[in-house]
């Protein structure tokens, strides 16, 4: 008996668990989401630009190298930022 | 509570294939509640396995033999420390673990992304949900862990002797947490085919899994050498068995997809490949624990064999054509975005490494499965064995520790004289250095792939010591810290490159020890008397007098030895051999105790440059007559005592064979005491072996730089680079170390 409590408390719990979000209604979630995307893109090119640094510092990147290098992250940085802007701003 | 797990594995088995077309839909429809649903699924699940591996975790703790399982591998006697650890040495709480860990890493990595690759995330769900249904159908109607007897033992058969070692708490978890890890990045992989979504996003959500994934399948590798080196008896920490072979696979998979993913992620380059390492690696896991759970190969885990073998090589076969046929059909979008400029790059190192790797894989691979293949081809089951290995493994382990050398110090694109000279000078004359010394010193000239070995470790050692203090230098340049400070904060601040480059140094570490011990190796098998003495590499080794210890659960026949060098006392060595008593009945109440299955405590003596290590193995023989003699007494008194008490209730009849048992251990104490009142020679196996202890120094540090590579950046250090990042990329030019502050 005490087992038959305990499965239909767990069956329970986890119907009500696993249809919670069918059961609520959301707001569109797609702005954030991109944003999410973009802010971890962000994260990622600032790491690449920290990476190119480094490296040029201890030798594994030439001058010419590095300059292209470092102009097209930071390029490409400032287009992410811009689309961060551009969702802030909606 | 077994009628509670049971229903718990059904209900996981249900939520599980609710997810995956919840997950399915979702994505398809667009519909984000769905997803969320499925997600959830995920959820619950874990809850649901966790549920069930504590009912089963705790029927091993309270001895409940009315649960098969517990009776198959525990007993009352067997220590609280190993009935923890019994539900994963038998094929029904294994099968539990996987779905367990599975279902909790899924959790962790779908809530970790439940904002982000929103499009990938729900067919990488159903995926992970895919793996959870197959595994949990294998627990729910293949070997249930909760399955009871109406008429439970009195006492359980134990734990498998071999098992009862430390190292065995935590290997299988571990191995079982890098396959399981694997699922991840496979699925991610999937559903990044899937959707179309090829560039770095899926990479940015598994590349920490995979680099989890290769730490616990590393970790798992190494514990299960120090259990064979320790407990085998054997005198080795490799013998290249398919199991082992089975976790290694992997993990050279795994460790090439995490360097590949680095040319990705800077150039967009590799992607097929790296979608391919990950797709191959995933499978490989699912390999191992087949390999580990059908008994396919003959292996020392033997205790692991069973006839789950269709269920999983159906289950292989999906893997692979799914893999197949999504990298197929997404072709045209796993183009590469760059090309490699020049062959002397870190980019083409990188990809020399991942063919070195790959061609280490193929040929563990094929020798593993040769049997199986020579099977197919002539019908006759041929065994190659370790030294088919070495002739291939061998010379692609020195090119390995060459490019660990290289991939840190070499330039990016394309290498210069200038390059060549400020970063290759030092790590090169180290290199050739340490070559030329061991020469000069002697001894090394006949074993050319050790020489080579010592000298490229020295190489990748010089490179990554070389990195660290230019990295340093540089730092104290700009924050003129005190170098140690300058040191922990720069490897703090760049986790994933400099723990790499110590997982580097570990690996030159391990490899030297490798090359060593399995180069410079001396052993005996001798036979001894007490008092007698032998040599071994100057080692004057002499067998002081035999141990035993009796009881009737296990009886140990031992050795004290003396170790000497030059008339000085070096140490003094224990080992023992014990037996633990056969459930066979033939072998008779008394000869039981002497024949079942034995496992060996070597006498170790471990020190930085040299192993010593021996492990007795006592001939019974000299005992046989004496234990026939007890099998006939006690035979016809037992079956007079049952003819007696035959009548009597269970509980009367157990007092009436109480004398008889305290009689039987007696006499168990007094044969078994033979052994030390008249000893005879027994065989010993004496091993010197150098620089064994280099090897699991280097997998701690291959381990400790895995952990600093794998651990997040803190908070507020990452809070400084984006602000520092933000005003740096819109307002050029600044430098980027300021931000290494």
């Amino acid at each position: 008996m005490i087992d038959f409590v305990i499965v239909l408390a767990v069956l329970a719990g986890v119907v009500l668990f696993v249809s919670a979000p069918l059961r609520q209604m959301r707001a569109s979630d797609r702005g954030s989401t991109e944003l999410a995307d973009l802010e971890a893109a962000r994260e990622a090119k600032y790491r690449e630009i920290r990476d190119a640094e480094l490296d040029h510092r201890t030798g594994k990147l030439s001058d010419d190298d590095y300059e292209a290098i470092d102009s097209a992250l930071r390029g490409e940085a400032i287009e992410i930022m811009h689309a961060i802007d551009t969702i802030n701003e909606r | 509570m077994a009628p509670v797990g049971r229903t718990l594995l059904i209900l996981g088995l249900l939520v599980a294939a609710y997810g995956i077309c919840a997950s399915i839909y979702g994505a398809r429809s667009g519909r984000r509640e769905w997803v969320d649903s499925g997600r959830r699924s995920v959820y619950a699940l874990a809850a649901l396995m966790t549920i069930a591996w504590v009912i089963v975790e705790v029927a091993f703790l309270r001895n409940d033999f009315s649960f098969n399982v517990v009776a198959e591998h525990s007993s009352t006697t067997t220590p609280t420390f190993y009935k923890l650890a019994a539900p994963w040495s038998s094929q029904e709480g294994s099968l539990l673990l996987w779905v367990w860990l599975m279902a909790l890493w899924s959790s962790l990595v779908l809530f970790l992304t439940r904002k982000r690759v929103r499009e990938i995330a729900p067919y990488a769900t159903a995926v992970l949900l895919g793996f959870a249904a197959f595994f949990t159908s294998l627990a729910a109607f293949f070997a249930n862990p909760f399955t009871t007897t109406a008429n439970p033992p009195p006492e359980g058969a134990g734990l498998d002797p071999l098992l009862l070692h430390p190292s065995m708490m935590i290997h299988p978890p571990m191995l079982y947490s890098g396959y399981t890890l694997l699922a991840i990045p496979f699925a991610f992989a999937i559903g990044a085919l899937i959707t179309g979504r090829l560039n770095s996003e899926w990479i940015s959500v598994s590349r920490r899994f995979a680099l989890a994934a290769w730490l616990f399948l590393g970790i798992g590798i190494v514990l299960g050498a120090r259990w064979s080196y320790t407990e085998l008896g054997w005198g080795g920490y490799w013998a290249w068995d398919p199991v082992e072979n089975a976790a290694l696979m992997p993990w050279l998979c795994t460790t090439a997809f995490i360097h590949s993913i680095m040319i990705q992620e800077k150039r967009g380059m590799l992607k097929v490949w790296n979608v391919s390492l990950i797709l191959a690696s995933g499978t490989l896991a699912i390999l191992g624990t087949f390999l580990v759970r059908s008994g396919i190969l003959d292996s020392i885990h033997a205790f692991g064999a069973s006839t789950l073998g269709v269920p999983f090589v159906v289950l292989l076969a999906v893997m692979i054509a799914s893999a197949i046929g999504l990298v197929l059909w997404r072709r045209e979008r796993l183009r590469s975005d760059a090309q490699i400029d020049s062959l002397l790059s870190r980019e083409a190192m990188f990809l020399f490494q991942n063919l070195v790797l790959v061609a280490m894989v193929f040929v563990i691979f094929w020798i593993t499965f040769f049997p199986l293949i020579s099977q197919a081809l002539t019908g006759t089951k041929v065994s190659v064995g370790p030294p088919a290995f070495r002739p291939f493994i061998v010379p692609l382990a020195l090119v390995l520790v060459a490019l660990a050398g290289i991939g840190p110090i070499i330039a990016w694109r394309r290498v210069t004289a200038a390059n060549l000279r400020r970063n290759f000078t030092l790590p090169v004359l180290v290199g050739v250095g340490t070559c030329v010394v061991l020469l000069v010193a002697g001894g090394v000239s006949a074993r050319p792939f050790a020489l080579a070995m010592f000298g490229l470790g020295a190489f990748v050692l010089a490179s990554v010591a070389q990195e660290l203090w230019r990295g340093t230098g540089a730092r104290r340049a700009m924050t003129s810290e005190a170098p140690p400070l300058a040191l922990l904060r720069l490897v703090r601040r760049n986790r994933r490159r400099y723990g790499g480059y110590i997982v580097h140094a570990g690996l030159a570490v391990l490899l030297i020890g490798v090359a060593a011990s399995s180069s410079f190796q001396h052993s005996r098998d001798v036979i001894l008397a007490p008092g007698q003495h032998t040599s071994v590499d100057g080692y004057l080794i002499t067998y002081v007098r035999p141990t035993v210890a009796a009881s009737s659960q296990k009886i140990s026949f031992g050795a004290v030895l003396d170790v000497s060098k030059g008339g000085h006392r070096v140490t003094t060595l224990r080992t023992t051999r014990g037996f633990y008593p056969s459930q066979d009945p033939s072998q008779g109440p008394i000869g039981r105790f002497f024949n079942g299955e034995a496992d060996s405590n070597v006498g170790l003596r471990a020190g930085l440059t040299k192993d010593i290590w021996t492990v007795v193995n006592p001939d019974l023989t000299p005992l046989s007559g004496l234990i026939n003699e007890g099998n006939q007494v006690f035979t016809a008194d037992l079956s007079q005592v049952m003819k007696s008490a035959s009548r009597l209730s269970p509980t009367q009849q157990q007092a009436a064979l109480a004398p008889l048992w305290q009689a039987r251990d007696a006499a168990i104490t007094a044969i078994a005491a033979r052994y030390v009142t008249h000893p005879w020679p027994v065989e010993f196996l004496l091993i010197v072996d150098p620089l064994v202890t280099w090897i699991w120094v280097g997998a701690i540090i291959i381990a400790s730089g895995g952990l600093i590579a794998l651990w997040p950046v803190p908070a507020l250090a990452r809070r400084r680079a984006l602000a520092a990042g933000r005003t740096r990329a819109a307002a050029q030019p600044v430098t980027a170390a300021r931000e290494l502050a």
